[in-house]
């Protein structure tokens, strides 16, 4: 067993720069690496591109380091829920670029496995493929799409072990797994960082070697974006 | 004049035995609760979870289990969670059935806009592009005009495009349209809403063929 834990957040993220490119895993508020993003907020790195689908709420998860003016660039599908990130969109400070969500994932997805691009029909016609190369197969337009190159990949999971093993838990999975190896470093921080031997090896979701550094996490808040409820009749 | 659950009713009678739906935010979220009980289908949301089911009860929320709106769901019987490269395999490969999203302004020929309104409103295409790029059968769910009056069935899209060509029918509070290579061809008219008026509410290409039967749902 090659042995990926760290004792801390702190060591998880040891060579985290200005100026870094990141991966964040997450859909809304769900699923994301709570832990890192706090620490970033704390260590004050700053000018950080960040490829992660949403930005968080005004005071939760990336909204937190957009707060502090941290982030540079945002890579994302959808930003709709975070009024402090459209503010600083239209006024020019934070740099965006916008595009579709399978895109997001399947240029995650390339980078992990070693393709340097891929062919979507996603985004033709639109501006998103203005400026890059559109090919025909079958009589259907296609736009060529570039793996994502990046410094760190946060991803957070539900269990794991000191081998770097992830099993995610229902919707929290979304990015997390694609993101795993898709960036030189993937830090992976999870609810419980169970002994070796004890996960079923069939029940694994993403195998160790796509990460180097696990951490367990305490306490996670996992804040609900929209409390949606039905009544008991 | 349908309201938003009218226009979801009648998008429900779409929804045909067997076939997986991937349902947009806003009304077509709504369509879910009006599917006949007596088919099998099952819903796709596009951050990761196949056979969608209701609301959870007060106290029985999961912050683990979220639709694509961000809100508390539950699951059925046979669901299965995956990540999203997944979740957009099964929407890009086809094997998603039936897409019902909404929209800001539908072309006659088919181009749909609802991610963008540049310098003032700009959320994000989320997985939009990739459903309409991709999915066969694209319902838009919509009102037939804007708040100020203006139809949003227009002869050329005025916003960045989300998809071209893709749209194939259009329920709103006053019609349910197809879209051909002509135009918009009239098919139903709400209960009590005029040729005339749709006509007039319609600025793109509308084609009127014979008697147009009002919605029954």
């Amino acid at each position: 067993m090659i042995n990926k834990q760290v004792p801390n957040v702190k060591e998880a993220i040891k060579g985290l720069t200005n100026g870094m490119t990141l991966m964040l895993g997450g859909f809304g508020l769900c699923g994301i690496p709570e832990h890192a993003i706090a620490e970033m907020v704390a260590m004050d790195i700053k000018e950080l591109t960040c490829i992660s689908n949403n930005a968080g709420v005004d005071d939760f998860g990336l909204g937190l380091l957009l707060k502090k003016h941290q982030i540079r660039k945002m890579v994302s599908s959808y930003v709709g829920e975070n009024d402090e990130f459209e503010r600083q969109m239209l006024s020019g400070e934070l740099q965006v670029e916008l595009i579709p969500q399978g895109t997001l994932a399947e240029r995650c997805r390339a980078a992990q496995a070693g393709f340097p691009a891929i062919y979507t029909p996603a985004g033709y016609g639109t501006e998103v493929a203005q400026g890059k190369e559109t090919r025909e197969f079958d009589g259907k337009m296609y736009v060529l799409e570039t793996a994502f190159k990046a410094d760190f990949s946060f991803v957070k999971a539900w269990k794991g072990d000191a081998a770097g093993n992830l099993i995610f838990k229902s919707t929290a999975r979304n990015f997390n797994p694609n993101m795993c190896g898709a960036a030189t470093i993937t830090v992976a921080e999870v609810e419980e960082l169970v002994p070796v031997g004890s996960l079923d090896p069939n029940q694994i979701h993403i195998p160790g070697i796509f990460v180097q550094r696990i951490f367990e996490g305490k306490g996670y808040e996992k804040r609900i974006e929209k409390r949606t409820v039905r009544q008991k009749t | 004049m349908l309201d938003k659950i009218g226009i979801a009713k009648r998008i429900a009678k779409e929804v045909k035995n067997g076939y997986y739906v991937n349902l947009g935010i806003g009304i077509p979220t709504l369509v879910a609760n009006h599917v006949r009980k007596d088919i099998e289908v099952e819903f796709q949301s596009e951050n990761g979870v196949l056979g969608m089911g209701p609301f959870p009860f007060e106290g029985e929320e999961d912050a683990d289990l979220i639709n694509a709106g961000k809100q508390t769901i539950t699951t059925l019987e046979g669901a299965s969670f995956f990540d999203s490269a997944t979740s957009f395999s099964m929407i890009r490969g086809k094997h998603v059935d039936l897409t019902i999203l909404g929209a800001m302004e539908v072309s006659d020929n088919g181009d749909i806009a609802n991610w963008k309104i540049p310098g003032y409103m700009v959320k994000g295409m989320g997985g939009a592009m990739d459903l309409v790029a991709s999915a066969e059968n694209i319902i838009v769910a919509m009102m037939h005009t804007n708040k100020k009056g203006k139809s949003k069935l227009l002869k050329r899209c005025s916003l960045p495009l989300t998809g071209v060509g893709c749209v194939k029918k259009v329920v709103t509070n006053l019609a349910v349209l197809e879209v051909t290579k002509k135009g918009f061809k009239l098919l139903e008219r709400a209960k009590g809403v005029s040729v005339e008026t749709i006509q007039q509410a319609t600025e793109g290409h509308l084609i009127i063929d014979g008697e147009v039967p009002e919605m029954e749902f």
